[in-house]
């Protein structure tokens, strides 16, 4: 079997579970944050992969040119990165809001707050 | 070499994300996020994808780094809970992984010209799209012609995001920042007494916002467009900011000002939606809106890559103000 092959889409499964594991087993809110986007990113790969033509160029029509990738996931990958980053930008908004109540942004130490009160 | 190229940046990924996993300093962290990005963009670059690498480039080396620290900035720099049951985490992601392996098997080989997704409606976008929209860059004509419905789908997703950030940090404090700092004291940030950094920052601003303005009206003929083109031009913002202080920044380009703007831009978009409506079309159909229908889609395309534009911008940059007015707060 040519490694080669599916290459890509393993990486692109050992980086999406990295970024789940760091979601899992950390407790801090900005690391769960960047596994989520570790996630993402996987999946972006995984699209773009997809897309992938060989021999093929970069989606922009020029003479004497036959072969191109497939732009389409392109065009829904480029809107998807957009997007994610304003959706950090809601979760970090959130965890700047619970330290400002809690003190802390570990997950275990709120807990303990909540279970206390 | 294609393929070798590939494989190194892949498995430099891999390594980035294993070390984002063991470090636990948030500062690495996000450094290492920021160069998790840029090898991304490289391997966007390799696969064809240059509007994306561009995008990715943009906001996941820039705006999302900025952003990360800035939160740093105001809570706790420092990882202080260890992983929470490994093992079993270990053993789930294990059997996740390997469940997801044994569903690529079947998969087509990378690159292979005769997979389903090469099959479907890619073929049509790539012939007739130069005829039906006329422009040289198909990622554009299928993200604003073609597919126009997503986009303004997405440019509110923008625009609600950024409202939701406005709406949880506040508006009005972030108004009165500057009178707060005042009151502290403070007149100027630490950055801003770095004479060479102000001299280079005063110098690339220009520069910048030039480039955005490029990556803005070139994006029919090259790589570019609304998104890259707003993340950047906001991108020469947060440098100013950064330089100069938010007070000054905010004084070039208030909080309110951004807000109409973001809605302006998604109002432009909506708007020249409705025009081809009244004008007798579809909803975003642009032949309608010139005699010439290549000149409609040239028409509607230019619109409405500026409301995504200008949309992007003004709620990046506004984001950006909403987390750092936050720093003189717990002072």
């Amino acid at each position: 079997m040519n490694i080669g092959a599916h290459y890509n889409y393993w990486v692109a499964i050992f980086l999406m579970m990295t970024g789940f594991y760091v979601v899992i087993t950390h407790g801090n809110l900005i690391k769960k944050l960047i596994g989520l986007n570790l996630f993402t990113t996987s999946v972006f790969i995984l699209y773009i992969s997809l897309a992938k033509v060989k021999g093929g160029t970069a989606p922009i029509i020029a003479p004497g040119i036959e072969v191109y990738s497939n732009p389409l996931p392109h065009v829904l990958i480029l809107t998807a990165i957009v997007v994610g980053v304003a959706t950090t930008a809601v979760g970090l908004a959130l965890v700047l809001l619970i330290y400002d109540r809690y003190g802390t942004i570990e997950e275990d130490e709120i807990r303990l707050k909540d279970d206390s009160l | 070499m294609e393929l070798i190229i590939d494989i190194t940046l892949l498995t430099f990924l891999g390594l980035t994300a294993l070390a984002i996993n063991r470090i636990d300093k948030l500062f690495c962290i996000i450094m290492l996020s920021g160069i998790y990005s840029l090898l991304c963009a490289s391997l966007f670059v390799s696969m064809d994808a240059v509007d994306v690498a561009f995008t990715e480039a943009a906001v996941g080396t820039g705006i999302a780094t900025v952003l990360l620290l800035s939160t740093i900035g105001a809570t706790d720099t420092q990882q202080r809970s260890a992983p929470q049951r490994p093992l079993f985490a270990l053993l789930v992601v294990c059997a996740t992984g390997a469940i997801l392996v044994y569903g690529t098997m079947d998969m087509p080989a990378f690159g292979d010209p005769d997979a389903p997704i090469h099959h479907h409606v890619a073929p049509r976008y790539l012939e007739m799209s130069q005829q039906e929209v006329g422009s040289d860059n198909i990622v554009t004509s299928i993200l604003s012609s073609y597919r126009g419905f997503d986009t303004l789908g997405e440019t509110v997703v923008i625009f609600t995001a950024g409202l939701s950030v406005v709406g949880l940090i506040g508006f009005r404090g972030m108004q009165k920042f500057g009178d707060r700092q005042r009151a502290a004291g403070i007149t100027q940030d630490d950055m801003g007494k770095h004479l060479v950094l102000r001299i280079v920052i005063k110098m690339f601003i220009p520069l910048i916002l030039l480039f955005a303005l490029y990556v803005q009206f070139h994006g029919d003929f090259g790589p570019g467009g609304g998104f890259q083109a707003g993340v950047i031009f906001a991108s020469g913002f947060i440098f100013y900011t950064l330089m100069f202080g938010l007070d000054a920044a905010m004084r070039v380009v208030s909080p309110r000002t951004l807000s109409y703007i973001a809605a302006l831009g998604v109002l432009t978009y909506g708007g020249v939606g409705i025009t081809t409506l009244l004008m007798g079309g579809n909803f975003l159909d642009y032949n309608v809106l010139r005699p010439d229908p290549l000149q409609g889609q040239h028409l509607g395309i230019f619109l409405i890559e500026l409301g995504v534009g200008t949309t992007v911008f003004s709620i990046m940059v506004l984001i950006f103000f909403a987390f750092s007015s936050r720093k003189g707060l717990r002072q």
